[in-house]
């Protein structure tokens, strides 16, 4: 069975020595070419899409980009180690990984980089570049890279390290200011609300003026990236606008307020786990009833954790809780076969 | 038009020789006439070497109900039989003529005289047109239906959805006569009392050249469709011009479609007419090697070398050759093959576009799964494959896909989903045909 699939992604040659001139040279003075080489011989199709792993994992790096500079300028060199160190490690460790277990190295699509990326992103400046690194570790070889490597994983890599990190290393889940703008020494939005307002305004919450992990704050360049993403037909909508909306429609049914319920919706990891984590194609479900299942049930879980959890965050949770469910969703939500009849 | 429609996906259309009417090419020097052109019984020579022909002879009569006969493209002295490998890995008994460079036609072309619906289908099996999706189902089949009430409409597939070919598009541009002559035959020996032409928007002289004739009739509908491939599936086009499914092993006809490719239609009306059979095509001769892009009017057994010659040959050196579109179609081993009853378009294709994409893993991004117009799931039939589970494969229903090529063709992986639902789906007919045999033995 086995070999049967193997031989799908050879070339079948023909016999040498087509010549096209041979017969009808006599016909008319053809300036044909010599086919003195085999010719290709495969299954159709024929042509295929530009689109390619490396290509879409590329996308998701440019649509990461404001955020990344966005962290940067509000956190300063720390948040430059911590993305560097995150990302480079990530690459190494699965080159290394792979180099180890002899299997074919594969760094080169890109996803291992957006894993590390995504991971800094969702750590606060404190974490320090081992810890950085050990996360990486987790993620890409952990996670990742034992499972099967990349479309096997069932967890998302860069989530799954994170809250690792959060049990092991204290620093992670530290709510660091930005080093500009003057609410240094207040408290972090989701620690007080739904009781007190943040001394932010929304404005200033919606570039990111508060305490945090380093990639969730901004909200202006997370929207910016979603909508590279939109443009790019990397990801579709359903998963971002049905769990911020979600959301939003429950923490407003919870406390009936507009204004709270705003900050609640711009507080903590909510857009950059919505637009990039729990978009991540392995981990979620493939077609679009499959995906906003996933974010509506993403939201109840955010909702109630952020309520209820003595958790200050509920996002990465959610999400890996829904990954888990993600095959059971995929199955629920498979269409049936265009003129399928049903058997006994 | 149904609320929704059956996905699909956009391709390069490549249309570059549309606005090129036909020619007809010299006469080749031999033709090879394989005894398969169709789907069912191959037929039966009725020649043998050293017999003289004629163009529009009949050299092989009907090997069975679904069968076709065939006829000589050219006139000449039969050389040999012999036997050669078809795409489909099969030797076939093929008939060579060497031409006398005379092209006379034989004494049995005469006009056809019809009387009934049973002349009718009678004469198309005479005509030996086939149908021009690959696997060429004799047409007459199709016509031949016992209850003429039950059909509610006749669909002409316009659609030629795949990259690079225009041979239909000519027909309706340039054989719009025929076409009308068609529709005339369809309302009197199978009473159509609905005629719709499903056509893809990116033709727009086409659908002008279809509307003029449908508006002398009321009969007659122009169904301009969006160009997405493959807009021409028998299935998709049923369903987006009509609404109907076809389940699952029946026929257009069980829910009362009869459906046509206008080539076909063209074709019948001319032989009605004319009385020569099927023996010339319109072929699309185009891909990046090819000197001369152009709509050739091909004797059928024509090898390919003699047609690319024709377009002035290669400009740079081909990789792949192969015979219809680039979605669907079948690469060829060499130039030596002929122009069969059912090319619709030779490609030439160089170095780089012959070359395979290097697969690598899934990454489930479920393009294939939301772009698969049956709603299918291959790399659940690769799973299944692999794990060697047929059950699985019959409940996943791999016997449906259509290998319209969406899903390799969308994948970023460069999975070779297509080839593997191929092996799926003989894994599966393998399966059931010995859970038949063990039903059997059991009783
Ligand atoms: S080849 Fe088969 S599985 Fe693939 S898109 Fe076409 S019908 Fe669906
Ligand atoms: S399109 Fe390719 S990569 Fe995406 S789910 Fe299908 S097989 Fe996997």
């Amino acid at each position: 069975m086995l070999d049967k699939t193997k031989q799908t992604n050879e070339i079948h040659q023909s016999e040498p020595d087509v010549q096209i001139a041979s017969h009808s040279a006599d016909t008319k003075p053809t300036d044909a070419y010599q086919v003195d080489h085999p010719f290709y011989v495969s299954s159709s199709p024929h042509i295929f899409s530009k689109s390619t792993t490396q290509k879409i994992m590329l996308d998701v790096l440019i649509a990461l980009l404001p955020a990344t500079i966005a962290s940067i300028v509000l956190f300063g060199y720390k948040a430059l180690i911590l993305v560097l160190v995150c990302t480079a490690s990530a690459v190494f460790f699965e080159w290394a990984f792979q180099k180890i277990c002899k299997q074919k190295i594969v760094i080169g699509d890109l996803s291992a980089a957006v894993t590390g990326l995504l991971l800094a992103l969702n750590l606060p400046s404190s974490v320090t570049w081992w810890q950085g690194m050990i996360g990486s570790l987790i993620a890409v070889v952990v996670v990742k890279g034992l499972f099967g490597g990349i479309g096997k994983n069932f967890a998302n890599p860069a989530i799954t390290s994170r809250i690792i990190m959060l049990l092991a290393f204290g620093t992670v889940g530290a709510s660091v200011q930005p080093v500009i703008g003057d609410i240094t020494s207040s408290a972090t939005p989701l620690a007080i609300l739904p009781a007190k307002l943040p001394v932010q305004t929304l404005g200033e919450m919606f570039i990111g003026l508060r305490g945090g992990a380093i990639g969730e704050g901004c909200i202006a360049a997370l929207l910016l990236g979603f909508i590279y993403l939109l443009v790019r037909k990397v990801i579709t909508w359903h998963t971002p606008v049905v769990y911020i909306g979600t959301v939003f429609v429950l923490s407003f049914l919870l406390n009936g307020d507009l204004e709270i319920t705003l900050y609640e919706i711009l507080s903590g990891g909510l857009f950059l786990g919505a637009i990039f984590m729990a978009t991540d194609y392995t981990t979620t479900p493939s077609r679009p009833l499959g995906k906003v299942i996933f974010a509506v049930g993403c939201a109840l879980i955010t909702v109630a954790i952020r309520r209820w959890g003595n958790l200050p965050e509920g996002v990465s949770y959610s999400i890996l809780f829904m990954n888990i469910l993600t095959p059971y969703i995929d199955k629920w939500v498979e269409k049936k076969p265009f003129g399928g009849v049903k058997h006994e | 038009m149904p609320l929704f429609k059956l996905p699909g996906v956009h391709v390069p259309h490549h249309k570059n020789t549309a606005n090129l009417k036909a020619t007809k090419m010299p006469i080749p020097h031999e033709v090879l006439i394989p005894m398969s052109m169709h789907i069912g019984a191959p037929a039966k020579p009725l020649v043998q070497a050293g017999d003289k022909v004629k163009v529009g002879q009949k050299i092989a009569e009907a090997g069975g109900y679904i069968s076709s006969p065939i006829h000589a493209s050219i006139s000449g002295t039969v050389k040999k039989m012999e036997d050669i490998l078809m795409s489909n890995g099969n030797y076939v008994p093929a008939i060579l003529i060497e031409s006398d460079e005379k092209m006379e036609v034989s004494e049995s072309v005469k006009p056809v005289e019809l009387t009934d619906q049973a002349s009718f289908v009678q004469a198309i099996k005479e005509s030996g047109i086939v149908g021009l999706g690959g696997a060429g189902f004799p047409t007459y089949v199709k016509l031949d239906v016992k209850d003429l009430s039950k059909i509610e409409e006749v669909i002409i597939n316009c659609a030629e959805c795949e990259p690079y070919i225009t041979a239909d598009t000519r027909t309706m541009i340039d054989n719009i006569d025929d076409v009308e002559k068609g529709v005339q035959l369809l309302k009197q020996y199978l009473q159509a009392k609905k005629i719709i032409f499903g056509i893809e928007n990116n033709k727009k002289e086409a659908i002008a050249s279809l509307q003029t004739l449908a508006q002398k009739d009321d009969t007659l509908s122009v169904h301009i469709l969006p160009a997405i491939y493959p807009q021409g599936g028998e299935k998709v086009l049923i369903y987006h011009s009509t609404k109907k499914v076809v389940p699952e092993g029946k026929l257009p006809l069980d829910v009362g479609v009869v459906i046509l490719n206008i080539t076909t239609l063209a074709m019948i009306a001319k032989y009605i007419e004319t009385g020569m059979p099927l023996v010339e095509k319109v072929v699309t001769v185009d891909g990046s090697c090819v000197a001369k892009p152009q709509n050739v009017i091909v004797p059928i057994g024509t090898k390919l070398k003699e047609v690319f010659a024709y377009c002035e040959g290669f400009k740079t050196s081909p990789y792949k050759v192969m015979y219809g579109g680039p979605m669907m179609g079948i690469a060829v081993p060499n130039l030596d093959v002929p122009i069969l009853k059912s090319t619709n378009a030779i490609l030439a294709f160089n170095e780089k576009e012959a070359h395979l994409p290097e697969p690598s893993a899934c990454i489930k991004c479920g393009r294939c799964i939301n772009h698969c117009p049956l709603h299918l799931n291959p790399p659940a039939f690769a799973k299944a494959l692999e794990l060697d589970q047929p059950e699985e494969l019959e409940k996943l229903k791999v016997n449906l896909c259509m290998e319209c090529g969406v899903c390799s063709f969308i994948c970023p992986a460069k999975r070779p989903l297509v080839q593997n639902n191929r092996l799926a789906k003989a894994e599966l007919r393998r399966y059931i045909t010995k859970k038949k045999e063990e039903e059997k033995e059991n009783e």
